[in-house]
């Protein structure tokens, strides 16, 4: 049953440029090749290296002889733990120190903490030698004892993945350290019956009478699910090529932001990022593993000064494997009560994560957070602990955290709808957030709320465009076949504010606009700077993008991570185009007489309102410039971030120079909101199931970019999809190792995995805390496309089947031919 | 010393222009040299720096191996012939095609356009374990990885498994037995003419190879007969992706009916054990039965008699067992249009 096409749907109704389609200024060179991603670069000189890594999932280097490789005619350094900077305070924007974290990740290590860590890396004149130096390195470690399962290093005895122990311990004032948290052996008890056992948490919250909601309740579930850990798989791997000139330091990486990454590159080289040059023009995917670029970068860096040459490090797919960052697992447990009418009366939540041995991951955190929004229990109490574990790290992948909260709540709402006999849409929509509607637990006294909600009309549409009531009233079972539907309420937090706009017009009446956005594929690189034209009435063609390199000055701009880039920066790009506007009336009224009021700006031109005098945007330009001070750059706003004064100083006498921080009121933390509604087709005889349609709504605000929206919101559906489908990591647990290293291992989906009619909508609905009413949509989707797949499977076999993702068909036709759940309940990995 | 899984080490690339050159090359350095097909297999291997030949004989010049010919009784198709040829080639469509759609289930478009007939059948295991360089048995060494109280065993084998549990993951390999396919291998000693199953070899033979390929061998080509031509066919193959993965389990059968009894037929599973296997006894038990759900249902029980679940792939038995039924008895389809 086909949904009708998504191409129908319009935007922007009251505007020229948002809500519409255009080509965006790096759509030719990305289709016809000509754009350059790190590895495309040749410099001079260069020499490539390649990394030693560890062949142990926890262990010492032990003994090291070099001589061998250092001796190879080719060879020209190798880098070891000793050559890197020691690690850095930082001071963040509101000039607090940050202390350095001495356990933090290194980019070379002599204590591996996973199999696949760096060790060294071998700077040669190509790879072939650098790879022939490495297999001449003499190494021998001492092996450590090592952990991959969270519940396995909570045991009482159980072994620690760091000699320090399995978790990270905070302490006021001081950066976080790791210590050791065991359960005692009778918390395991549950374990035997395939429960979660809840020991003692890092961290809890409540809010409301959790005992009066669950004894209240007409119907009280408590499940255990578990869901997989999935690497990120960026099409572009981790690959870097730097060199130095006259002291500094350029470097060329795919990142998710580009001006928000030259600080954690300036800590990790210990280095004024005055001194930092990066250059990422294109970047092949980054879903949160590249949001501030990566530490592995200082590899070649430090490499090209020790050697004193341009170094490539070029990442295989396997490297990727081990660095590229992962979701981390989660094995959870969730108790829940409901009324008869499916609204939710207590939530009572427990979150273990799996966090490889580095820097803690957020997401057991922002699970309770998400689950608090998304189905508004009126109590709930929200536990979680984080493990240390020798895989490897993991790092915030799209919708970190809530994809796995949404993932594990999912299925108990499916589950209530059968036993209280309700329809699945309703019970979501029931307990569907609306308006302002509060998260999280108190803090004075208060909750946090939502800047607004509609997914209830997310809901409403969704059903209607998927034809929900035709589809669930269709013949289940045919033949060898079974088909389910299920829906899906998703959301992630979706914008930030506060970050600086900044723009030049120029003489020649053409607008340069500075954006220090990434260009990850999003499009929001050049999307939310619409506005600016928008505002103007300047047409699209007029405007250039400046983008992809630090020296190009750019303002301060929010972290391309965290959906939060389309929300912050259309603020951004409005108060920068307000004044802009406003410089323009000014000129007009210092050119002509009155006052700034009298003018209107319009047409490439301001001009006198009601007809007389103008002055086109080249003139203004010109005018500018005569007039100096603030007009064409010399004097900055006084408010706009530092970062965005040293552009701005570069800028100066260029033309206008537009140029302001976001100050626009903002009540409550913006989120984005997705309704999912998915349809499978099962084979009862091999387990073998489809995916044959999918739906999702989206309440995104403003709609800037349609197309862009579209592949956000069904390519982030797919990332979901593939954690309900297929997508995991297998370790070895006698070994440690990794096994599951290729894709056809790790099993990301395809495109014939995923339904060709897949269909999206928005609603176009404005928030009303932002100027332009625009939110963030990369994450808000992910946990709708996991849930809304696993609800279709528990529609069409029942709750017996599974009880962890991904579900494959191993997992469903061993239960079927068992009628019982039979894949292992809590292991990890397998 | 260190250990790098990336870059290929250096040999020497030889590429002879006719069989008559490779055979010569093949003779001068024996245990050395290393056939090379389309790659999709070798190239792994030397990239992981696990498979360290001195010389490369990169067989893609040969001309003479390539092709799909008709013959007086039946095809030969050149063991240097891709995937993506014998997918849409007309006389495989029109009399072989249990081939063509096995063929087409191959790996993903790409790897179709690169990989070889000759090469999909004779590719090596891909037990994850064996694949990353561990000294298991099929690698020399003496213990299966995969076969431990807590290995991950998955994707590996439910019959005949021998120390290694390993599996053939070849999706052709089964079509070709089904259709009575003749291997024309080339040895030192002259030309061999074998039977479809006779070219694989399972550990309890030889547990370092997948076929009975030993150096200065070489495959040339694959005979069909056309006893089979336009036969009622079936092949199914389970994969977790619905493209670029290998088989969980695959199924190839060719039935002739005398009305609606089993006349003959011929069937052949693969991902089950180290070798793609016949079925012989179930081809006997349902030969001139009634073609039925019920003989299916039969086949099927009896076709996963003797097999032996692995910790994590149980799931195989009633995979096969259904696979087998559907061969033999059909699928029952949804009526509804999907």
């Amino acid at each position: 049953m086909p949904s009708p096409k998504s191409e129908m749907q319009k935007f922007g109704a009251k505007y020229k440029l948002i809500g519409k389609d255009y080509p965006t200024p790096d759509l030719y060179a990305k289709v016809t090749g000509k754009s350059k991603y790190a590895e495309d670069f040749r410099v001079d000189g260069m020499l490539f290296c390649k990394l030693l890594l560890s062949p142990v999932p926890h262990g010492r280097v032990k003994h090291l002889d070099l001589s061998k490789a250092l001796a190879m005619p080719g060879v020209k350094a190798i880098l070891t733990q000793d050559d890197l900077p020691a690690p850095a305070d930082s001071v963040t924007d509101l000039g607090v120190t940050i202390k350095a974290n001495t356990q933090g990740e290194k980019a070379l290590t002599m204590e591996p903490l996973y199999q696949g860590e760096p060790i060294l890396a071998v700077a040669a004149v190509d790879e072939w030698t650098a790879a022939e130096a490495i297999e001449k390195i003499d190494i021998e470690f001492e092996h450590l004892p090592f952990a991959l399962d969270p519940l396995e290093t909570l045991r009482p005895r159980g072994p620690n993945p760091r000699v320090e122990g399995n978790v990270w311990v905070e302490e006021e004032n001081s950066p976080p350290r790791v210590g050791v948290l065991k359960w005692k052996e009778e918390d395991f008890a549950p374990a035997k019956y395939g429960q979660l056992p809840m020991g003692k948490p890092q961290e809890e919250w409540s809010y409301g009478d959790l005992d009066a909601g669950f004894k209240n309740a007409a119907l009280v579930l408590d499940e255990t699910f578990v869901t997989p850990d999935t690497s990120h798989q960026t099409l572009e791997p981790r690959t870097a090529l730097a060199y130095w000139q006259n002291g500094k330091v350029f470097l060329h990486m795919g990142t998710q932001s580009t001006v928000q990454t030259l600080a954690g590159l300036g800590r990790w080289l210990n280095m004024d990022r005055s001194q930092i040059v990066l250059i990422s023009e294109y970047t092949g995917g980054g879903f949160g593993s590249k949001a501030t670029g990566y530490i592995f970068a200082i590899i070649p860096a430090l490499l090209a000064k020790k050697a004193n040459a341009p170094v490539m490090m070029r990442i295989s797919r396997e490297e990727e494997h081990f660095i590229g960052r992962a979701r981390p697992g989660f094995q959870g447990r969730i108790k829940a009560g409901f009324a008869k009418d499916g609204r939710i009366t207590a939530v009572d939540m427990y979150a273990i994560g799996n966090n490889g041995p580095y820097d803690e991951a957020g997401d057991v955190g922002a699970s309770g957070e998400i689950v608090s929004l998304l189905y508004q229990p009126p109590a709930m109490r929200w536990r979680g602990v984080t493990v240390l574990t020798n895989t490897p790290p993991r790092g915030p992948q799209s919708a970190p955290g809530g994809m796995q909260g949404i993932v594990m709540m999912e299925p108990i709402l499916a589950k209530a709808a059968r036993q209280l006999s309700l329809d699945h849409v309703a019970i979501h929509r029931i307990n569907s957030p609306e308006g302002k509607a509060e998260w999280g637990p108190a803090s004075n006294g208060k909750r946090a709320h939502a800047t607004s909600a509609f997914l209830k009309e997310a809901f409403d549409r969704g059903a209607e465009q998927f034809r929900w009531k035709e589809r669930v009233a269709q013949p289940k079972r045919s033949g060898s076949k079974v088909r389910g539907v299920g829906v899906s309420s998703s959301c992630f937090f979706a914008g930030s504010v506060g970050y600086d706009g900044l723009f030049v017009i120029r003489p020649d009446g053409r607008i340069a606009i500075q954006s220090g956005i990434g260009n990850l594929g999003t499009e929001s690189l050049s999307d939310v700077h619409r506005v600016v034209a928008e505002v103007l009435g300047v047409p699209w063609e007029k405007c250039d993008v400046i983008w992809g390199n630090t020296s190009k000055n750019l303002p301060w701009t929010c972290v391309s991570g965290g959906s939060q880039t389309t929300h912050a920066m259309t603020r951004a790009a409005h108060a920068a185009a307000m004044d802009g506007k406003q410089k323009l009336q000014e000129i007009a009224a210092k050119t002509f007489g009155g006052t700034p009021e009298q003018y209107e700006v319009g047409n490439e031109k301001v001009f006198r309102k009601g007809g007389g005098r103008s002055l086109t945007l080249a003139q203004a330009a010109q005018r500018a410039i005569q007039l100096g001070g603030k007009y064409d750059g010399h004097e900055p706003p006084p408010d706009v971030n530092k970062y965005t004064k040293t552009s701005i100083a570069a800028l100066a006498g260029q033309g206008l120079v537009a140029a302001a921080k976001d100050k626009y009121p903002h009540d409550g933390q913006s989120f984005s909101y997705v309704a999912s509604f998915a349809e499978v087709e099962v084979d009862l005889e091999t387990g073998k199931y489809f995916l044959t349609d999918y739906l999702a709504v989206a309440d995104v605000g403003t709609v800037i970019h349609p197309k862009a929206l579209s592949g956000q919101v069904l390519g982030r559906s797919i990332l979901g999809m593939g954690h309900a489908m297929g997508q995991k990591w297998v370790f070895d647990p006698q070994y440690g190792h990794t096994i599951s290293r290729r894709f056809y291992h790790t099993k990301p989906p395809t495109i014939l995995d995923v339904p060709t009619g897949m269909q999206w909508a928005a609603l176009d609905i404005p928030d009303p805390e932002t100027p332009v009413g625009a939110r963030g949509i990369g994450e808000p989707p992910v946990g709708g496309g996991c849930g809304a797949v696993l609800n279709a499977l528990s529609d069409a076999l029942g709750d017996e089947v599974f009880r962890r993702a991904p579900v494959n068909l191993d997992t469903i036709l061993t239960s079927l031919e068992a009628g019982r759940p039979m894949q292992e309940p809590l292991t990890a990995f397998i | 010393m260190a250990v790098i899984r990336d870059i290929m080490p250096a040999f020497q690339l030889l590429q002879p222009g006719t069989v008559a050159d490779a055979q010569k090359l093949l003779a001068q350095h024996d245990a050395d040299a290393w056939i090379m097909a389309g790659g999709m297999d070798s190239f792994d291997w030397l990239k992981d720096r696990i498979k360290r030949p001195k010389v490369l004989v990169d067989l893609s010049g040969i001309e003479e191996l390539r092709g799909i010919r008709a013959t007086a009784d039946g095809v030969e198709i050149g063991a240097m012939t891709r995937l993506s040829e014998v997918v849409g080639h007309p006389l495989i469509k029109e009399k072989y095609g249990l081939l063509a759609q096995a063929a087409e289930l191959v790996a993903s478009p790409q790897i179709r356009n690169q990989g070889t007939l000759g090469g999909n059948v004779s590719q090596d295991a891909r037990c994850w374990y064996y694949r990353a360089g561990w000294p298991c048995y099929r690698a020399g060494g003496n213990i299966c990885y995969a076969d431990t109280p807590v290995g991950r065993n998955r994707e590996h084998a439910i019959l005949h498994a021998e120390r290694c549990v390993a599996v053939n993951p070849s999706d052709t390999a089964p079509a070709l037995i089904a259709l009575d396919a003749k291997f024309v291998v080339q040895t030192p000693k002259g030309r061999q003419v074998m039977d479809a199953e006779h070219y694989f070899v399972g550990p309890e033979i030889d547990i370092t190879r997948m076929n009975i390929l030993r150096p200065g061998f070489l495959l040339m080509a694959i005979q069909i007969p056309s006893t089979w031509a336009g036969a009622q066919f079936y092949f199914e193959k389970m994969r977790d992706r619905n493209v670029w993965d290998f088989p969980l389990l695959n199924v190839a059968s060719a039935m002739k009916l005398s009305r609606s009894n089993i006349q003959d037929i011929r069937i052949a599973v693969n991902a089950a054990a180290a070798r793609p296997l016949r079925l012989k006894a179930v081809e006997d038990a349902v030969r001139g039965r009634e073609c039925s759900p019920a003989t299916g249902e039969a086949a099927g029980k009896l076709a996963v008699q003797g097999a032996v679940p692995l910790q994590f792939n149980a799931y195989k038995i009633p995979l096969m067992r259904n696979l087998v039924k559907r061969a033999i008895g059909g699928v029952q389809e949804a009526a509804w249009a999907s």
